[in-house]
């Protein structure tokens, strides 16, 4: 291992046992201090001090107390001056000493059953309902992931005072409001989770989808929602979605290399490169995903992520089992009728029993997804197999009208300038 | 917490009800009603009378008032009546308005207490 190499695997370990850490801290802090800035604003001070001596003394044996006795130290003054706080003080010396229990992160929660609840209170709170889907985004992405403001704001191409003003909103509204923080009741809990699946699922396309000559920040959007989702799988692991959803950002993540050429062109699923793909990886997500369906309590996220799966096990795109996967997609369509859906399902048609019957298949859905650039696109491929050369132009070019990703628009403008 | 629940439905919708769905309909928002009272999580409300016997009465900031026919909004649901309610937080408000036994929107404000 080089200096570097060593170096930056420290860095690594050291970034995400903050992140790990800091997340528990501020939901035990929230809970006791029913304070969410003030929460934070304590966890930030003492992360400022993680960063600054851990990379010179290493890792304390236990960072969760460490970066706890550091917040309530620099925060003890403010906590005295104000009454509100003041009997507050001795339920967060308690807690530090139920804190001890050394933690490795990504390992099984060794801390005990209280911080776990906490950090899924919070999760549950940041996507309550009675919050905006955007707020919900940004609550979660700034108070379970710990992003900096800034940082959200880059990756939703939103300037910082919109993403400032959400969060101040959000947690306005659930102090005035009265949102509970807590894990929903067994018989709420199934609708609620589905909510928070929804926000991790669409952080994680919001960076999966953006392009690669993006802000890096855009595209780490994915391994944020990445962490949430493992994140999520510890604290509910009979969860079956929330391991379907797992596995299927894993197996994404695990192929994201062979998306894009080096020059940040998009590189189709036939055309991907599937030496480049992780193996490792798409191994792990699969046997995830395995566990996730042998609790027999199939869903959506589960059924996107086995089609994922058939993918990413075919040695090549022509000996893909189509079969499997249309017939995953009629499942799929049978629990979430969308057009969207819809069309990969046509698409994989097209694989099973030729272009003709993909063709009759996705222009069914003209109705319903004339606005959407995917079904021109698709189109365009499709009559093109089928030698309906000039038709197949006019869907690229109306692909091409309505598309916005700079990498889509750029593999339309090719598709046309070559025939 | 106490919150400020007002009940908006179409009354050109329920003006259309036979008259009998109608009173099977308010049978069950009685008893529906009565069975919270009891239980403490409603403290107070009214059905109101329809929007056509509503009167606005706007105050500009120099002290002029101009009194209108009608109600604040103009909308196909209206506001037809209000409860006030005192539950634990806005999970057990949601819990509770959800069992509202007919077709309706139902907005949940916190009051301010003072």
């Amino acid at each position: 291992m080089t200096v570097e190499s060593r170096r930056a695997a420290i860095d690594e370990r050291l970034a995400i046992t903050v992140r790990e850490e800091r997340s528990r801290l501020v939901a035990a802090l929230v809970r006791i201090l029913r304070d969410w800035d003030l929460a934070e604003e304590l966890v930030q001070e003492a992360t400022v001090a993680a960063l600054e001596t851990w990379p010179r003394d290493g890792i304390p044996q236990n960072p969760g107390a460490w970066l706890l006795t550091t917040a309530r130290r620099r925060g003890i003054d403010r906590l005295r001056r104000d009454a509100r706080y003041r009997d507050r003080l001795a339920i967060i010396g308690a807690e530090l000493r139920n804190m001890t229990t050394p933690h490795s992160p990504g390992g099984p929660e060794t801390g005990g059953p209280l911080d776990v609840d906490d950090r899924l209170r919070m999760i549950f709170t940041c996507c309550h309902p009675a919050l905006s889907r955007e707020a919900q985004v940004a609550l979660t992405l700034r108070t379970v992931a710990g992003l900096e403001t800034p940082a959200v704001a880059r990756a939703f191409l939103v300037p910082e005072a919109t993403i400032a003003q959400r969060i101040v909103r959000a947690k306005r509204k659930i102090r005035d409001a009265g949102i509970p923080y807590r894990v929903p009741e067994p018989a709420e809990l199934p609708a609620r989770l589905t909510q928070v699946l929804t926000v991790l699922y669409l952080v994680f396309n919001e960076g999966y989808l953006a392009s690669d000559g993006e802000l890096a920040e855009r595209r780490e959007l994915a391994r944020d929602a990445e962490w949430l989702g493992s994140l999520l799988v510890r604290l509910m692991p009979d969860e079956p979605e929330a391991l379907g959803l797992l596995a299927l950002m894993r197996l994404h993540l695990a192929r994201v290399d062979a998306r894009f050429t080096s020059d940040g062109a998009i590189v189709l699923l036939p055309d991907q490169d599937r030496g480049r793909w992780d193996r490792t990886a798409i191994e792990g997500a699969t046997h995830i995903l395995e566990q996730a369906l042998r609790m027999r309590r199939p869903g959506p996220y589960q059924l996107q992520a086995a089609i994922v799966a058939c993918h990413a096990e075919a040695p090549s795109y022509a000996e893909t089992d189509w079969a499997e996967v249309v017939a995953l997609y009629d499942r799929l369509l049978d629990l979430q009728p969308s057009p969207v859906i819809a069309l990969n399902r046509a698409l994989a048609i097209a694989e099973l029993r030729g272009p003709q019957e993909g063709l009759a298949a996705v222009s069914g859905l003209q109705g319903r997804l004339d606005g959407y650039h995917l079904y021109h696109a698709a189109r365009g491929v499709l009559l093109r197999r089928v030698g309906r050369t000039a038709e197949a132009r006019m869907a690229d070019e109306r692909a091409l009208a309505l598309a916005s990703n700079p990498a889509e628009r750029r593999l339309l403008e090719e598709r046309l300038a070559a025939n | 917490m106490k919150y400020m629940v007002l009940i908006a439905d179409s009354e050109d919708e329920r003006a259309a009800t036979p008259e009998a769905d109608r009173m099977a309909a308010y049978g069950q928002i009685r008893s529906w009603w009565n069975e919270h009272v009891a239980s403490g999580q409603i403290l107070d409300g009214y059905q109101l009378q329809p929007t056509e016997t509503a009167t606005t009465v706007r105050r500009d900031p120099a002290g002029n008032v101009t009194v209108t026919d009608g109600p604040f909004v103009e909308a196909k649901e209206s506001v037809g009546g209000y409860a006030i309610i005192d539950v634990a937080d806005l999970d057990e408000a949601i819990s509770l308005i959800s069992g509202w036994p007919a077709e309706a929107a139902l907005e949940i404000r916190p009051v301010i207490e003072a």
